[in-house]
């Protein structure tokens, strides 16, 4: 095998004039997290809603929620952005799309917007699961109470069923980290579109790829951590996650 | 809305999208499902192991690749490939391996993890005392593990390999990213020609969700129908 190893790379200027490589792809790695957390926001709140329309009595609400989850489970990830991206602003009045296609960071917007859809559309499944795995009783009892059928779900059943469904959650997460690479399709410069940047430029190939990977890596262990923590600490005491009978707390 | 669209586009161009493009993924979905499936099963049945540094290796390749990005992957294989190829046979140029190759060695490999995490939970699924049973009988590891343990590992959990099959077959349009002529990047190529982003990739959409709609319904109702009563 003839490949030049070159780990010193990271330290040299990179094309653009504005510092190392390395400070490329950390900026790379800055791209690739506003994106995932700002996604994830819109991705839990919007996924929170359809999940819990596809649970309630009305026919036309389920029919509604289920059709919205399997049109965007259905659509690969890389033709959504495609949808979002060119095609989008052409469907919109002139006006609006000449706007749209001007804005500032568009592939950025676009990014959020695409994976704020296909990830809402997977935490939808999500929550539709942890609400089912409630026992009937705990909705007879909030609407006993005299709530309303809103306020048992906002009060009595979403709550419980997010702490159930903690850990699916936490991967969804993680997949949504992953998932923003599917933007560099749009020009978006995140990580690996930095990675794979800066071997075009260096002829680093594996250099740059490794870089790329052991940030991920890294981010995947925080990640997975930093939920670890936060699921113990809001697991509902008395199931089997709770863990053994420290939450029995009498 | 659509009074200055071009449905025309779609007729010229029909041949080219499905018996070039279409062609292209089909192939290698089936193929990379195949590998996966066979590759998977191997990964989970070292990851069971009770030889801890065989399973430890197969634990760390599965989270490894499953902790990074698809793309990512892609582009390490398409850079990697030439020069595993080097290495095994003994060349000091890396060897020029084509683009259907690359991929699928890609698919393999990268969904072979995802297999691996399913054949794992479907041979954990499984009730210990069938084990015992076979060694009872005579058989070796690899007889009960053939004979037994995976035909049953296999049965329960088609479902769920046939459902990662289907997220398979919208991964592969991700080969798009090293200008492949796959069913996108075959669509895209006419888009650019012709100017007709908006007609083509609607069109193309459209027939994923048809096709990946129907592929999971069909494993819905199949799943229903092979459920062992227990």
């Amino acid at each position: 095998m003839n490949y030049n190893w070159n780990w010193k790379i990271f330290w040299s200027a990179n094309p653009e004039g504005t510092g190392t490589y390395l400070s490329t792809l950390i900026s790379g790695l800055g791209w690739t997290l506003s994106t995932a957390l700002l996604a994830w926001v819109f991705a839990l709140s919007l996924g929170a809603l359809v999940g819990t329309i596809r649970t309630t009595p009305s026919k036309w609400l389920v029919g509604l929620g289920n059709a919205y989850v399997e049109l965007f489970r259905n659509i690969p990830l890389l033709i959504q952005m495609f949808l979002w991206f060119f095609v989008l602003p052409e469907l919109l009045p002139k006006a609006l799309g000449d706007w749209v296609k001007q804005l500032p960071n568009a592939p950025f917007v676009t990014a959020v917007i695409c994976l704020s859809f296909f990830t809402s559309a997977r935490v939808a499944e999500q929550v539709k699961a942890g609400i089912g795995s409630l026992p009937r009783g705990q909705t007879m009892a909030g609407t006993a109470l005299g709530l309303t059928l809103p306020q048992t779900y906002l009060y009595v059943i979403l709550p419980q069923a997010f702490r159930i469904i903690m850990p699916p959650l936490t991967s969804e997460f993680l997949n949504i980290i992953k998932n923003s690479a599917v933007a560099l399709t749009i020009g978006l410069m995140e990580l690996t579109a930095r990675a794979r940047s800066m071997q075009e430029f260096s002829f680093q190939v594996f250099e740059a790829f490794t870089a790329a990977t052991l940030i991920y890596i890294i981010v995947n262990v925080i990640v997975v951590n930093l939920m670890r923590l936060l699921e113990r600490k809001i697991a509902v005491p008395g199931l089997i996650a709770a863990g053994g009978m420290t939450g029995a707390g009498h | 809305m659509f009074a200055n669209f071009d449905f025309n586009v779609i007729e010229r161009s029909w041949r080219y999208l499905f018996f070039e493009g279409m062609a292209f993924t089909v192939q290698l979905t089936l193929l990379a499902m195949a590998g996966g499936i066979a590759f998977g099963t191997l990964l989970a049945l070292a990851r069971l192991s009770s030889i801890k540094p065989l399973s430890m290796a197969a634990g760390a390749y599965v989270n490894l690749l499953r902790s990074i990005p698809l793309v990512l992957v892609i582009f390490w294989f398409y850079f990697l490939v030439p020069y595993i190829g080097a290495w095994i046979i003994g060349s000091d140029k890396p060897v020029k391996v084509g683009a259907f190759a690359s991929c699928l060695i890609t698919f393999v490999m990268f969904e072979a993890c995802y297999y691996c995490e399913i054949m794992r939970a479907g041979i954990q699924s499984i009730p210990r005392g069938q084990i015992w049973a076979g060694y009872a009988l005579g058989l070796n590891y690899w007889q009960t593990t053939k004979s037994i343990v995976l035909p049953q590992a296999f049965r329960n959990m088609t479902p769920v390999l046939l459902t990662q099959t289907v997220v398979l077959f919208q991964d592969v349009s991700l080969v798009y990213v090293l200008s492949i002529t796959d069913f996108v990047g075959a669509a895209s190529k006419v888009a650019q020609r012709d100017g007709r982003l908006v007609e083509m990739y609607l069109f193309i959409a459209l027939v994923y969700f048809i096709l990946c709609f129907g592929l999971s319904t069909l494993v819905k109702r199949f799943q229903s129908r092979i459920a062992i009563i227990r």
